[in-house]
């Protein structure tokens, strides 16, 4: 049976501090480079600063994790791709990215709606030690390559290897949690499948509070957000007044 | 004379350049290793009365392969001296006594962006570990360790064959190799099935 895993990331619920960017990072083997910035640093989940706009006490702010979107339809990394080195899974509905196959022209960091990707400018290096640490699930990635979210695949192979070892060809739901979701001390990022109807995300994904970031492109992408507040939702489109003022956190 | 001598110098040319691409390059390419001690399948396997791969290559429960085996496997038989060979020597004096485990080349490691699963291929594919590690498990004589100078691959990732234009499936461990055998059992996995 085919998944579509996604997300619904309760925007509300988001306190900004940063945990979900440092557990992909050490799930990821993303190198500490001392020399990087916010614009040639590896984030491949950013936690996002926003706010409505307003400069008086009225002003409301709220954080926006932004990755991968994984889209469905027509997705623009996998279109310009010269190399073929992404594809969307056909059994998970991942947006799979292969650095080894990467080339360096960054035509799909271009392409990306979302800025969701990210260029190694340099080699990988940690602080002495640091190696050892390293997850051996997960390929360092070379200098000159693009990455970004895979969804955590190594925690997918871990969860189809536990599978056979059971005798399952299903994985457990339960041993497929990326990252991301385990370290938010406030629960704000939920995962599921979202092609499965009694999924609790599949629900919550078609709740009215829920929306995509630039739904109008058409590219459907498998991260959805969720907000009570109006102005938040807003932000989902790019011309509105709001998103003007959106500013990396 | 001078119509021919054109051809004879193309022809020349060309069998210089056919014998250094398909001869002097590949020698040239993999640098030789030898293994730490001269160990033999066929002896384990024939002497010993060692039946199964798995009496040493430990499969665990879940189908997970545990690795090369320990020093403490060794030593389970070869505690004291056993023979008079060399080898022998040096695998109780150099390891099994310092408790050292021993540093075997591995002939079959894949690259650092492969993920293979044992578990997969075992458990549920049913395969015989003879269907991609080949015979090597009945061998009489311990092989040079071949590292490709560039990548430090195995050779055994590519195989032996340079061409491989006849290769048998256990005769290379390429991605080609794994395609091939995925694609006659309808198994379809991404990129990132097997990569990682």
């Amino acid at each position: 049976m085919s998944a579509r895993y996604g997300m619904v990331i309760d925007v509300d619920r988001c306190t900004g501090c940063g945990s979900c960017m440092m557990a992909c990072a050490a799930e990821n083997n993303v190198p500490a480079l001392p020399q990087a910035t916010a614009r040639t640093g590896l984030t491949p989940l950013l936690v996002r600063k926003v706010s409505d706009g307003n400069h008086d006490e009225s002003r409301r702010e709220a954080f926006i994790p932004i990755m991968c979107m994984h889209c469905e339809h027509d997705t623009p990394c996998v279109k310009v791709c010269p190399q073929q080195a992404v594809e969307v899974d056909e059994a998970t509905g991942i947006v799979m990215q292969m650095p080894q196959r990467c080339l360096g022209c960054r035509y799909c960091m271009t392409a990306c709606p979302y800025h969701a990707r990210y260029f190694n400018w340099w080699d990988p290096a940690w602080p002495p030690g640091m190696q050892k640490s390293l997850n051996p699930g997960v390929a360092v990635r070379m200098r000159g390559v693009v990455e970004k979210c895979n969804l955590c695949h190594a925690r997918l192979h871990s969860a189809k290897e536990k599978a056979a070892g059971a005798g399952k060809r299903e994985i457990d739901p339960a041993d497929y949690v990326p990252a991301c979701v385990e370290a938010c001390p406030t629960n704000a990022i939920h995962f599921g499948d979202l092609a499965n109807a009694n999924d609790p995300v599949a629900k919550e994904a078609h709740s009215a509070q829920a929306f995509r970031l630039l739904a109008r492109l058409g590219t459907e992408p498998k991260l959805y957000y969720k907000s009570n507040e109006a102005w938040v939702r807003a932000l989902a489109e790019p011309n509105s007044p709001q998103a003007s003022e959106v500013q990396r956190g | 004379m001078s119509k021919w001598r054109n051809s004879f110098v193309f022809a020349f040319g060309l069998a210089i350049a056919l014998l250094v691409g398909w001869v002097v390059f590949p020698r040239v390419l993999y640098s030789h290793k030898h293994q730490p001690l001269d160990f033999l399948h066929k002896t384990h396997a024939e002497k010993s009365g060692v039946a199964d791969c798995a009496e040493c290559h430990t499969i665990r429960e879940d189908g997970t392969f545990a690795g090369l085996p320990a020093v403490e496997k060794c030593a389970g038989c070869h505690s004291e001296r056993v023979g008079e060979s060399k080898a022998e020597a040096i695998l109780v004096d150099s390891y099994i006594k310092p408790g050292h485990d021993t540093p075997w080349l591995v002939y079959a490691r894949q690259p650092a962006n492969v993920w293979f699963s044992h578990a997969i291929h075992v458990k549920r594919a049913n395969l015989s570990c003879t269907e991609c590690h080949s015979t090597y498990g009945e061998s009489d004589r311990v092989r040079v360790y071949e590292v490709n100078r560039i990548s430090g691959y195995s050779r055994d990732i590519w195989g032996h064959s340079m061409s491989r234009l006849r290769s048998a499936p256990h005769e290379g461990m390429k991605m080609s190799d794994c395609e091939n055998c995925h694609k006659q059992r309808n198994v379809e996995v991404g990129c990132l099935g097997c990569h990682q």
